[in-house]
């Protein structure tokens, strides 16, 4: 396969690159116009699951059903999960970063299939507005994003097909790329460039990837035969035809589990990719970083079952799955302890990529420490399927992977663009977004403690108080999105103008121009050995080697 | 070594320029790189493992459902197993025909590549066939119970993939009419027809396995 | 010192929890009190580390330079390496015991079950936490229905344990007393005697949830489920579904009236008169 490049028929000024800017609405081969296509489509959605979760957050100020029907409400929180994992989060993190940086990192020209990639991003549209349409046309699933049968055998089922439909597009798309990631990071990496030598955004896409592979496939069988029993009236998963549900469960979660690492490992990689900067340190501990990488991802696959503590499974496999899952927190907890040691002694920027990342270490850790305490059957018992649960998810999806989100695009955006975003606006935005999300959903574990059911439109009016600070705190949330579109259009047209490398990074994607010409590099691409080599004593320049950590050496 | 200078904030021009143009110059390639090596093999050996999965997600199932869900009174079990054991050699026939049509095309005989190339198709087409039949003479239906819907499923599925194995296979066929098209060193279609046609192979024994004699 | 201090302390001080009413709830707020303080020390240690780090090792107006190139430390890797295995294990080998003690790990013996969760009459051994009863009264099921059990298979020596029926579909739960052929939308026990719920759905699956014995069980079509309990404290105590259902999950909501033991033969012979079937009081509000 050869790569196309799309014209180039003018040299194009500092800035956005405004004569191919329709670029972004074509099929590109380009990886870094892919990326970004992932991005603002991502991000479009994230608004569209935003505005659901708002109408939820609307419902549940009063402890009785009163904003929408109880239908529509279900509705309303299917697509919000469907929507912000589906459509948000998994294209974000893998997707539009994994786009952008990976041929970068691997001093690749583009990604190993530029088509497939192309065609990976154009699933995700048609896939995602079919979901909302369906919302508006044939009322969409109201089955919860698990889509547990039979509940989603009873209920119409029109949209419960078209959310079936849409998932396994999306799921299509996510394996692709997959495919794709695997391929660009272990077969077209320039040469001399070793495994160990990689940024560590890489390892992680490398580990999110052979989780897609291996678990989405599983997914989309599944989906399959739950649309055999809407459409064909088989009984797979119907107990009333002699099926099974709980066989449903187990397939549905040996794909959703691995789909929270395939939404926070590449978050992960990018927090690796943004403390080192700009606390000029070198990475704390690569080597472990990268074999705890590979533990999450083996531990990964095998913890699927904590999700159905109650759903009659038997001792043993209750007592191997609370194992396996409280063990994920030991390549976990190696992860975070050599974050913090990479800030130790740093001299730490603190702007707003870094506390975005910070706040992705606070909420992320929280949301470990319940992750843990769930994975405990005992506990599990009390809090499974209750706002704990939901409270807990949410820290680490959101506190986790969406602050990671955010700092990246504060620490990447320069790097897109050729222009800086406003820091003022910036940390404002990091600040209404830090207390609003911990307003939201702190509260929300004691909810659950207290027995307030999760997927609920009304509830015991003793939960009013805790359910309106809620409220407040997802306002906030909304809120906050204000200063960050704002700044990123303000800045994107008349931000300061950025330079090169304003962060003076080492890794690959800034040692090129801003934004970075079709081929990434005008010349050949340059050989970094030692990506996070910062922290030299400036003076110590050997210019007979081309590794990043004389090149920053020699840009001091 | 490298062409570039590193940068810093106060110095928004370099030494890179802005995007190439389609006219510049090729620009100075490390071997590999811009001649982008094919790693389609890769790609489809990595997608085959994830279509694996999606069988292998059928399998646990079926097995699940077998241990755990009893079957209503009057269900069948026992299948006929002469046509399905035929339907195997055949499949098993047709990974060695495609083999021995790989080998021609790397001995640069493209005669002899068709012919097995159209052999393996035909043997291809038979197990459909075959398929098919077992499909009319079965007792049972795709809705009669969780069994029945199951056998489908697995069958079905698998046979979605001999079927689009064939039309590969029938495809590359036609291709290997140009000449060029395929040579000894370059065959990318064949290649991947062949391991797919494999990959399908294997998933048939494994389906066999535990459908039929388990 | 004084983390670990203060962890222990909110461990140990701040109630988070409803009121325990049942005998394994007092045995879960324990392990939620070991959970809540490892956890508070945990989450106090790294945020005070995160915050010192920013504020101390930030970078002040006008430095340019870098940070020490330190790239790793085996020892101090090894080490926190083997912190959280060492906290992981002792929470995993802990919550075991707990778990023991509620009754989860009863050995379940059907042979046919993958799931192998069917309920088998078990001799009692007096153990003294077991909260839960397994054994069916003289009435096993028949070989062919299947009951799966929760968490609640346990044994325990006291008393014979109450059976009810309980039927969920969308959107009640129907409670059927088969010694009196009563019919309630309202679960009625007593205090101190176990009580074991022969659970069936009807429709979808449906969970059956009171936060103050900090029990769950989902209850699955197609799978009939054992669970039972003792109820320690007299009161009412909300039963809730926890398992999206439909429509009006929210509203698929009861009462579980844990009576003194007087009182309970008060209701139970009132509507013990065979024939009254109380029409269930509960499905939705409004």
């Amino acid at each position: 396969m050869t790569i196309a490049f799309p014209p180039q028929t003018s040299s194009s000024p500092p800035g956005l690159q405004p004569e191919g800017w329709l670029r972004y609405l074509s099929f590109s081969l380009d990886h870094k116009v892919i990326g970004l296509q992932y991005m603002v489509a991502g991000f479009f959605f994230y608004l569209v699951g935003g505005a659901l979760a708002g109408m939820i957050r609307v419902e549940l100020v009063s402890p009785i059903s009163d904003f929408i029907s109880r239908e529509t409400y279900n509705e309303v929180l299917t697509l919000h999960g469907t929507v912000m994992i589906f459509l948000w989060i998994v294209p974000v993190v893998n997707g539009a970063f994994g786009n952008y940086l990976i041929p970068f990192y691997v001093g690749a020209r583009d990604m190993a299939f530029p088509r497939l990639n192309a065609v990976a991003f154009w699933l995700i549209p048609p896939a995602g507005f079919l979901l909302i349409a369906s919302y508006f046309i044939a009322g969409a699933a109201q089955s919860g994003w698990t889509a547990y049968p039979p509940l989603s055998l009873t209920t119409p089922a029109a949209g419960q097909v078209v959310w079936i439909l849409s998932v396994l597009l999306l799921g299509g798309s996510s394996i692709f790329g997959g495919i794709n990631f695997i391929a660009t990071v272990l077969k077209m990496r320039r040469p001399g460039l070793k495994l160990m030598q990689l940024p560590m955004y890489c390892w992680a896409m490398l580990g999110t990837s052979i989780l897609v592979v291996l678990s989405t496939p599983v997914l989309a069988g599944t989906l399959v035969l739950l649309s055999f029993d809407i459409i064909a009236h088989t009984g797979f998963f119907n107990p009333a035809l002699g099926g099974n549900a709980v066989v449903y469960q187990h397939l549905f979660w040996f794909y959703s589990h691995p789909a929270v690492y395939i939404m926070v490992l590449p978050a992960f990689g990018l927090v690796s990719e943004i403390l080192p900067v700009h606390a000029r340190k070198p990475l704390f501990g690569y080597t472990t970083m990268v074999y705890s990488i590979l533990g999450i991802v083996f531990l990964g696959l095998i913890v699927w079952a904590h999700h159905m503590f109650t759903s009659a499974t038997p001792p043993w496999m209750r007592l191997f799955f609370t194992i396996a899952t409280a063990f994920i927190a030991v390549p976990t907890g190696i992860k975070f302890f050599n974050w913090l040691a990479t800030l130790w002694g740093g001299k730490i920027a603190l702007n707003s990529a870094m506390l975005f990342s910070c706040a992705f270490i606070i909420h992320f850790v929280f949301g470990g420490i319940t992750g843990v305490a769930l994975a405990q059957v005992p506990f599990d018992i009390h809090v499974h399927d209750t706002y704990f649960v939901v409270g807990h998810f949410h820290y680490v999806v959101y506190g986790g992977t969406v602050f990671v989100i955010f700092g990246s695009i504060y620490h990447w955006f320069p790097k897109f663009t050729g222009r800086m975003l406003n820091e003022d606006l910036g940390r404002f935005h990091f600040l209404i977004t830090f207390i609003g999300f911990n307003l939201c959903f702190a509260p929300q574990h004691w909810l659950g403690l207290n027995g307030m059911p999760r997927r609920v439109a009304e509830y015991d009016p003793q939960f009013t108080l805790m359910n309106q600070i809620s409220s407040v705190g997802a306002l906030l949330m909304a809120v906050s999105t204000l200063p960050f579109l704002i700044n990123v259009f303000w800045s994107a047209f008349s931000g300061r103008v950025a330079g090169d490398n304003p962060w003076n990074a080492l890794t690959p994607e800034w040692l090129t121009s801003s934004p970075p010409p079709v081929e990434n590099w005008k010349g050949e691409a340059p050989l970094v050995q030692h990506p996070y080599g910062y922290g030299v004593t400036p003076g110590q320049i050997d210019l007979g080697a081309a590794t990043g950590r004389e090149i920053w050496s020699s840009g001091q | 070594m490298t062409a570039f200078s590193p940068s810093s904030d106060q110095s928004p021009s370099n030494t890179l320029a802005p995007p190439l143009r389609e006219g510049s110059a090729p620009m100075a390639q490390v071997a590999t790189e811009n001649g982008h090596p094919d790693h389609r093999m890769f790609g489809l050996a990595t997608f085959l493992v994830a279509d694996g999965m999606t069988f292998a997600g059928f399998f646990a199932a079926y097995l699940t459902f077998r241990a755990v869900n009893p079957l209503p009174a009057g269900a069948v079990y026992e299948l006929e197993l002469i046509l399905p054991t035929i339907n195997t050699v055949l499949l098993v026939l047709s990974s060695f025909t495609f083999h021995r049509a790989a080998k021609e095309l790397r001995h640069d005989q493209l005669g002899a590549c068709r012919l097995w190339l159209l052999i393996t198709a035909g043997l291809g087409l038979a197990f459909l066939g075959g398929q098919m039949v077992e499909y009319f003479s079965l007792p049972f239906g795709l809705t009669d119970n969780l069994y029945a819907s199951t056998f489908y499923a697995l069958t079905g599925f698998h046979g979605l993939h001999v079927s689009l194995g064939a039309l590969m296979i029938l495809i590359v066929w036609w291709q290997a009419r140009t000449p060029g098209r395929f040579t000894a060193d370059h065959h990318f279609g064949v290649e991947a027809a062949e391991l797919y046609w494999h990959f399908v192979d294997g998933i048939w024994l494994v389906l066999y396995g535990i459908l039929y004699l388990l | 010192m004084a983390l670990v201090l203060t962890g222990l302390w909110i461990g140990q001080n701040v109630e988070l929890l409803p009121v325990a009413a049942s005998l394994n709830a007092p045995i879960y707020d324990q392990l939620f009190k070991v959970l809540f303080s490892i956890g508070s020390i945990l989450f106090i240690g790294i945020f005070g580390l995160l915050l010192f780090s920013l504020i101390r090792f930030r970078r002040r107006d006008g430095e340019t330079g870098d940070g020490a190139a330190v790239e790793g430390n085996l020892q101090l890797e090894i080490f926190w390496t083997a912190i959280p295995a060492i906290v992981v294990l002792f929470v995993g080998i802990y919550s075991y015991d707990i778990y023991d003690r509620m009754g989860g790990m009863v050995p379940l013996s059907d042979p046919h079950s993958m799931h192998g969760a069917a309920m088998a009459p078990q001799a009692s051994d007096g153990s003294a936490g077991a909260v839960i009863q397994a054994s069916v009264l003289g009435t096993p099921p028949e070989p062919s229905k299947r009951i799966w059990g929760g968490i609640g298979s346990g044994q325990i020596s006291a008393g014979p344990a109450l059976p009810v029926e309980v039927t969920a579909l969308q959107f009640a739960f129907l409670f059927h007393y088969p010694q009196g052929d009563i019919t309630s939308g309202e679960l009625h026990v007593q205090k101190g005697q176990p009580v074991e719920l022969r659970m069936e759905a009807r429709d979808v699956i449906h969970a059956f949830w009171v936060p103050e014995f900090r029990l769950k069980q989902d209850i699955i079509p197609g799978q009939p489920t054992l669970l039972t309990f003792t109820p320690i404290k007299a009161g009412s105590y909300p039963i809730i579904c926890a398992e999206l259902c439909g429509p009006y999950h929210g509203g698929m909501r009861s009462t579980v009236v844990v009576h003194e033991p007087d009182e309970f033969a008060t209701w139970f012979e009132k509507n013990n008169t065979a024939t009254v079937a109380i029409a269930p009081s509960t499905s939705s509000t409004g």
